[in-house]
């Protein structure tokens, strides 16, 4: 039963990964018992286990995730974010208050207005209804200042690195704030804009050279240059 | 008397010098467009055609949205300098006619199903055209869908054979298509052996149908590996770039 690609090679749509008994991670499919890409992506091969990264697409909403958006409308009782994905989220009026309150339509601007960015965390989504959000919890809410860099959602998994260890590194040696939305926007807060802007330069390169290994021993002596010069 | 170009000489080749099986040389490349979520460029003799693909993304107006699977939208166009005659930039009704025939032709292909009350746009527009223009556009369309990270069964080839002459021969240029006596585009899905578009102008045997089939598969691997490598080469450039610098 063979694997027919090699560990951290591209795939194409269309392209046959495996035949067999193998656990399978990622966008494929099955076809007369071969395992199929779906997608553009990279496979990392470990044993019988493979897994497709992928290299470009869309945000889709998951219950759970952390998302910075952006105000576009003002409702009767809720605001309409723009989460950089194909579903438009909604931002219930109950969502935000954790007392039962009324407020007026006008209220509501005073409160979140069109053009405010938000952490907030999705609650639910079933791809038949928009995306509900919260911003209930802690370290949700409007964003109040930071720099905002938006990159393919699909190379967020980079930026924080296996088990954090890159965003680790990040905050470590430019002492900055970094929240990351699941959506590919990360936003930066640091009193200082040179730290500020280098860490928007080391998230491009990031996500550039997402696809290539050694990634984070690349980032820290990027950024260790760059510190001295 | 009405002139009609000698399109097969006495040795048997074609008009440009090409043997009847032989393709004109092409290129193509993926993610040309910075602001396009998938683009690509295909060039196959004087053809020019340029592919951009935006979506999933949230239906406008929202009526056309389906419940249960992803809109598949496309414009084929074609510049009005495209063409000897400068053409009017209104879709003609060959234009009309041929957006749906190549949305068909990438239809079976795409994993709609994953995207529910979105569209996908495919935007084809013709930079120059020397004929197979629509093989162009539809080789081109799904490069620039798998760059754009949409979920495909697998990438659509597409080329067309012709009979000129008497004589059956793959990949007709412009004057070919012209005062040739048919016209046979062909798309496939080349790895799972799937035909998504079979149209005929003109008249065929049933064995020059089989026959043409063939020609038409054999160029259409040839396409398909020139639209893998398309996609693979720009991630293996930066790789190349990275591991240069160390």
């Amino acid at each position: 039963m063979p694997i027919y690609v090699s560990n951290r090679q591209i795939i194409v749509p269309g392209e046959v990964i495996a035949e067999g008994n193998y656990n399978i991670d990622g966008d494929f499919y099955i076809y007369q018992r071969k395992f199929f890409s779906k997608i553009i992506g990279l496979v990392e091969v470990e044993g019988n286990n493979i897994k497709i990264i992928p290299l470009k697409g869309k945000y889709i909403p998951n219950i759970g995730d952390v998302v910075i958006g952006k105000v576009i409308d003002i409702g009767m009782t809720n605001w309409t974010i723009d989460i950089n994905s194909p579903y438009q989220a909604i931002l219930q009026v109950t969502e935000v208050f954790s007392k039962p309150t009324s407020v007026s339509r006008s209220a509501l601007s005073e409160i979140l207005n069109v053009g405010d960015l938000v952490v907030a965390k999705v609650i639910a989504f079933d791809f038949s209804r928009d995306p509900l959000l919260t911003i209930k919890e802690a370290r949700l809410g409007k964003v109040t200042k930071g720099t905002l860099v938006e990159i393919t959602p699909t190379r967020v998994p980079r930026v924080i690195g296996k088990k954090g260890s890159m965003i680790k590194m990040l905050k470590e040696i430019l002492k900055v704030e970094i929240i990351v939305g699941k959506n590919g926007r990360i936003l930066i807060i640091s009193d200082d804009p040179e730290r500020s802007s280098l860490a928007v330069l080391a998230i491009k390169k990031i996500e550039r050279e997402a696809h290539i290994s050694g990634l984070t021993d690349r980032v820290r002596n990027f950024i260790m240059n760059k510190l001295r010069g | 008397m009405l002139f009609l170009p000698k399109l097969i000489n006495e040795e048997g080749l074609r008009i440009d010098g090409r043997r009847p099986e032989e393709m004109r040389k092409f290129r193509i490349e993926a993610g040309v467009l910075k602001n396009a979520d998938g683009s690509a460029y295909m060039e196959i003799g004087g053809t020019k055609v340029i592919v951009a693909v935006y979506g999933p993304r949230e239906a406008h107006p929202k009526h056309i949205a389906l419940p249960d699977k992803s809109v598949l939208r496309c414009r084929y166009s074609m510049l009005s300098f495209s063409v000897a005659e400068r053409k009017s930039p209104s879709p003609s009704r060959r234009e009309i006619e041929l957006s749906k025939v190549i949305r068909e032709a990438l239809e079976p292909a795409i994993f709609l199903e994953e995207f529910p009350r979105t569209v996908i746009d495919v935007y084809a527009e013709v930079l120059e055209a020397d004929g197979g223009t629509r093989t162009a556009s539809i080789t081109a369309a799904s490069v620039a869908l798998a760059d754009a990270g949409i979920p495909l069964r697998d990438l659509v080839a597409a080329i067309a054979v012709g009979k000129v002459e008497g004589t059956l021969v793959v990949d007709l240029n412009g004057v070919e298509d012209q005062y040739g006596e048919g016209d046979m585009p062909v798309a496939m899905m080349p790895k799972l052996g799937l035909i998504t578009l079979l149209q005929a102008d003109g008249i065929f045997s049933s064995e020059e149908l089989d026959k043409g089939l063939l020609m038409a598969k054999q160029a259409i691997y040839r396409v398909y590996e020139a639209q893998k490598k398309a996609l693979k080469r720009r991630y293996l450039e930066i790789a190349k770039e990275v591991s240069g610098a160390e």
